[in-house]
């Protein structure tokens, strides 16, 4: 139903702090755009500029080609729902949907048709009399969906909304939300979470923020398969890829690739060019696509200082190689006992092998790449 | 010796014997009759945790049961064993309450008790709440906040002095009658002269002082309310007087009500006040001071009939108010 361009979005707080800066997002209707980054990276605050809660300082913000800017929160066409429900306690769950109704002055006719059928899209039919502290954990969050369905808004926004439901109701609810953008194919939605499993399954496309600006945007397979900086190479995914210093010994549209801790030369799909030669580089293999070897080429050699055997998978940290670096993990389809102690050799395949060079992709160097300059976990 | 060494030594008494009484009970309890030692270990130091916290309320207990509970049976006790003459004497136990409901002074004294008990608790409480909500995101509102507080701590009758002042008959003393003239009023008037209406004038010392006590526990409670609730109507649309009456004031009802019961049981108890501004005025007599003059003029049976009527008038009110704050503590 709408469209959302936001330009060079800033937010600095007391005139010193800046907290996002350079912000530009076309967000198209119809979309699921999820907000993902670390604590801190400023996500929430951006959902609550979008909301009208927090004040634009820089920038414009528009809503279907009207830039609200100044335009209060209630007028914006927006709805918002809380990482904390916010359901008015003292009003049942009729009530608390029929609110923003009753305050737009709305006939009672109208009121009640609009709070029963989204009663009835969220199962909440029988509960329409109780009060908030009557209901379950998951009741109270499809409440507060209800509570935006009612105004039927243009552009729904999430703030975190599962953080507070335990293990299994978050994938129970995350499955429902899911099915209520299916119904609502027209509406635009902006999610804010930490949790890569929602972003990754629920998301159009991903918006990782860090740092005080946009890392990438994407779909979520772009982000897991061409990721634009290491930044978002290790913050996609979960264990984060294995980051292994090497040098480029062949160049092409296919590169060749030497590791500083020796194990001949790799191969990556990733193109590169002549002045690449000899240049030093990060080689970015995930932990799953990782394979054990006996041969004389690998990727990575090391002895296994813990496992962890997951059943469907087998996880491998090895030895650091110094202090200072991030233990480097395997993760090897099914069971293998026996491992703990002895050095492995791991490799991968050209396609799963990512090459950045300062930081950047050599897939992504044509574009401007935002680095955030901070550490992804 | 002087009062100040007299003071003194009462304090150091009382402190140190009380002092000395936590530390010896304590002792008595470990080390004689429940050691945690010996074969019966376990037992003993079970029986000591089950004693201790009577060793520590004994003395308020028998303090309270002393000075509170034993007055309260002997009014009672009086109220039906002592009249003022032998003719009365001979209608029967309940004459007191009998002459003391057929006395048409009473009635004026009870009419104007319900007066303060509707008036006064209304308007600290809706006062302070205002006054809590206004100061709440001033950057001066925690000056504005202490001023409305201070009245609190100035006793009743020193209030009922200030606005004896305040209301002055002289213009070139009183404020109010400096502000009439002002505005071209011929002279100083009277406010307090023997009219039932009078009673407000009373009233407004005690909402004075009682408006800072509803303002501070009103404004924690309204810090209380999650900020989520207000951004979420701020979302649904409602204007500033939306989200106060409608989202935050439902939601420190509770503690709306036990401001309002506590100042409720404060009124029926008030006496300074009509004691200090309006003693030689009939028609501004409440009950606790019809009582006290009746105990003055030493007709006790009389006095402590008036005093079992403002007992069980209070009694209601508090054991709300105490299962209201129990309530909210939970």
């Amino acid at each position: 139903m709408a469209d959302l361009k936001l330009t060079d979005v800033q937010k600095v707080y007391g005139g010193t702090v800046k907290v996002l800066s350079d912000i530009n997002l076309d967000i198209k209707t119809g979309e699921l755009i999820v907000f993902v980054g670390p604590s801190g990276c400023g996500k929430s605050t951006l959902l609550r500029m979008i909301a009208g809660l927090e004040k634009i300082t820089g920038g414009t913000l528009e809503i279907d080609g009207q830039v609200v800017n100044d335009v209060p929160p209630s007028q914006r066409g927006i709805a918002m729902v809380f990482q904390s429900y916010a359901l008015y306690p003292h009003m049942t769950v009729y009530e608390n949907m029929a609110f923003s109704l009753r305050i737009a002055k709305a006939d009672a006719a109208t009121i009640d048709a609009k709070v029963r059928a989204a009663a009835d899209k969220l199962q909440l039919t029988n509960f329409l009399d109780r009060l908030p502290k009557a209901l379950s954990g998951g009741q109270r969050q499809r409440v507060a969906i209800g509570r935006s369905i009612v105004r039927d808004p243009k552009v729904y926004l999430f703030d975190e909304p599962l953080s507070n439901l335990d293990a299994a109701l978050r994938v129970a609810t995350r499955i429902e939300i899911a099915q209520l953008k299916e119904q609502m194919p027209d509406s635009t939605m902006v999610y804010v979470t930490h949790d890569q499993v929602e972003a990754m399954t629920l998301a159009t496309r991903i918006v990782v923020l860090a740092g005080g600006g946009i890392a990438q945007v994407g779909t979520p397979l772009d982000l897991y398969e061409r990721p634009n900086s290491t930044f978002v190479a290790q913050f996609i995914g979960s264990p984060a890829m294995n980051l292994l210093p090497g040098r480029i010994t062949g160049t092409g549209d296919v590169t060749t690739l030497e590791l500083d801790a020796g194990g001949g030369q790799i191969t990556s799909t990733y193109p590169s060019r002549d002045s690449d030669m000899g240049a030093a580089v990060q080689v970015g293999i995930r932990p799953e696509d990782m394979t054990a070897t006996e041969g004389d080429i690998f990727a990575f050699q090391g002895k296994v200082e813990i496992t962890e055997a997951l059943g469907e998978v087998t996880l491998l940290y090895f030895q650091k190689a110094a202090a200072d670096q991030d233990a480097v993990i395997g993760k090897l389809a099914g069971i293998h006992q026996g491992l703990r102690g002895t050095t492995v050799r791991l490799t991968a395949k050209p396609e799963k092998v990512h090459v950045f060079r300062d930081g950047v992709s050599l897939l992504h160097r044509d574009a401007p790449v935002f680095l955030p300059g901070v550490q992804p976990h | 010796m002087p009062v100040i060494v007299t003071g003194a030594i009462t304090i150091l008494i009382g402190v140190g014997g009380m002092l000395a009484y936590f530390w010896l009970s304590n002792i008595l309890l470990d080390r004689v009759f429940f050691p945690a030692k010996g074969e019966n270990i376990g037992r003993n130091v079970r029986r000591a945790t089950a004693i201790r916290p009577w060793l520590f309320v004994f003395p308020a207990i028998f303090a309270l049961s002393l000075y509170l509970v034993v007055p309260v049976f002997y009014s009672a006790y009086l109220s039906v064993t002592s009249f003022a003459s032998d003719n009365l004497a001979e209608r029967g136990r309940f004459a007191n309450y009998a002459a003391v409901f057929s006395d048409p002074e009473f009635r004026i004294a009870l009419f104007n008790n319900f007066l303060w008990v509707l008036v006064v608790p209304a308007a600290s409480t809706f006062i302070g709440l205002l006054a809590a909500q206004l100061t709440d995101r001033l950057s001066w509102g925690n000056i504005a906040k202490s001023l409305v507080f201070m009245p609190m701590a100035i006793s009743f009758v020193g209030a009922s002095l200030i606005w004896s002042f305040v209301y002055h008959p002289d213009p070139e003393i009183g404020i109010l009658n400096a502000i009439r003239v002002t505005f071209g009023a011929e002279g100083g008037r009277t406010f307090i002269d023997g009219d039932v209406i009078d009673s407000l004038w009373l009233m407004v010392v005690l909402i004075w002082i009682q408006t800072g006590f509803a303002m501070v526990i009103l404004s924690a409670a309204l810090r209380g309310v999650p900020e989520d609730t207000i951004e979420a109507a701020i979302v649904d649309g409602a204007n500033p007087f939306q989200i106060f009456f409608k989202i935050k004031v439902p939601q420190i009802m509770p503690t709306i009500l036990v401001v309002w019961t506590t100042i409720t049981i404060l009124v029926l108890k008030v006496y300074d006040i009509v004691a200090a501004m309006g003693s030689q005025y009939r028609n501004v007599e409440i009950l606790p001071t019809q009582m006290m003059q009746s105990f003055d003029s030493g007709n006790y049976g009389f006095a402590t009939a008036i005093s079992i009527v403002i007992m069980v008038l209070v009694l209601p009110v508090m054991i709300w108010n105490i299962r209201q704050s129990r309530a909210e503590l939970r």
